[in-house]
């Protein structure tokens, strides 16, 4: 992947494929270090999935084809000398706290890392291809933090849904404005 | 500043239309967005086209929507045009300007834009 934000989209189309209704995304970028947290209420994965995806190649193979976003994300991630680590507690183990959380550590100042690329293009797709998923999206940087709640603008819009292009439009420029805004150092 | 009382505005013009939304879409254009899809360059070819339905007027009778890995990852971006009563039309190696003729030549004007097909991409 070109962009990190790819990536970040990547990763959560499998919250939003494990049928999360909630899912919290947020960069935290402080010094040399960035990390990416994408936390879902999904599905979850059993034992035998969570060990093959983090190690495709030791997939049994019989259950599932291999995927290639998480690997690519891991990927992405060492490269910089940083790291990746998922937790996961399934609907089968746990049917009221279940979900996903997939910690990325990047180390910014190193050669290979990726650019964030256009991260707002990547919300406004996921919002609009989800529109009744709850995404809580904050991106803490050294002097400002940009965030959107869409359960904040579902309150305002009412039976109005959160994929229509007006609405979109409006988030896509909310986020930019936040984003185009002096830090307060 | 984008406000709130922004949003509102927008939830209130919207409200009036919703009717007229409702009337059943007779073209579906479906993007490809699994990590294939989305290595190659599926976003900005989704954005392009929910752009470019919107701007030419054609929200009432084409939806826009995205699917995870059709199958063909060789050539992705891929793009599928449903319409009813029509063979599915289905359209590789996509970019934000292709998407563009699409819109114009079929979306618009009906007819199928060969030569973006795969058909054609295996011939
Ligand atoms: N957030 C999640 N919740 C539940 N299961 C997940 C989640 N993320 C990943 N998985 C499981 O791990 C598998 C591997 O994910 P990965 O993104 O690497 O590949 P994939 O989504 O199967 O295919 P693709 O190559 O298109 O991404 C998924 O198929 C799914 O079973
Ligand atoms: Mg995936």
């Amino acid at each position: 992947m070109k962009e990190l934000s790819l990536n970040i989209l990547d990763i959560t189309e499998n919250s939003t494929k494990a049928g999360a209704k909630n899912i919290i995304i947020s960069i935290v970028e402080q010094g040399g270090c960035m990390t990416v947290t994408i936390k879902d209420d999904g599905c979850g994965m059993t034992k035998e999935i969570l060990q093959s995806v983090v190690d495709p190649f030791y997939t049994t193979r019989t259950t599932r084809k291999v995927g290639m976003g998480i690997p690519l994300f891991k990927l992405a991630a060492e490269q910089t000398g940083g790291s990746l680590k998922i937790e996961s507690v399934c609907e089968q183990d746990d049917p009221v706290q279940h979900g996903t959380t997939v910690t990325a550590v990047f180390h910014t100042d190193h050669i290979d890392c990726p650019p964030m690329g256009d991260i707002v293009s990547t919300l406004t797709t996921l919002i609009g291809g989800n529109p009744d998923v709850h995404f809580l999206f904050s991106h803490q940087m050294d002097g400002k933090t940009v965030g959107l709640d869409t359960d904040e603008l579902k309150s305002v819009l009412g039976d109005v849904p959160l994929n229509t292009f007006e609405v979109l439009k409006w988030i896509e420029a909310y986020l930019k404005e936040q984003y185009d805004a002096p830090s307060s150092i | 500043m984008k406000s709130l009382a922004e949003l509102a505005a927008i939830r209130d013009k919207m409200k009036d239309k919703v009717v007229l939304r409702e009337g059943t879409s007779d073209m579906r254009v479906v993007v490809g967005m699994a990590t294939c899809g989305i290595a190659a360059g599926a976003r900005p070819v989704l954005n392009a086209f929910v752009e470019l339905v919107n701007d030419e007027g054609l929200a009432g009778k084409v939806t826009v929507s995205q699917t995870g890995c059709i199958g063909i990852c060789q050539y992705e971006p891929v793009v599928e045009v449903f319409e009813a009563g029509k063979d599915k039309v289905t359209y590789v190696k996509m970019t934000a300007e292709k998407a563009k003729k699409v819109v114009e030549q079929h979306l618009k004007g009906g007819e199928v834009v060969t030569e973006y097909t795969i058909d054609s991409a295996k011939a």
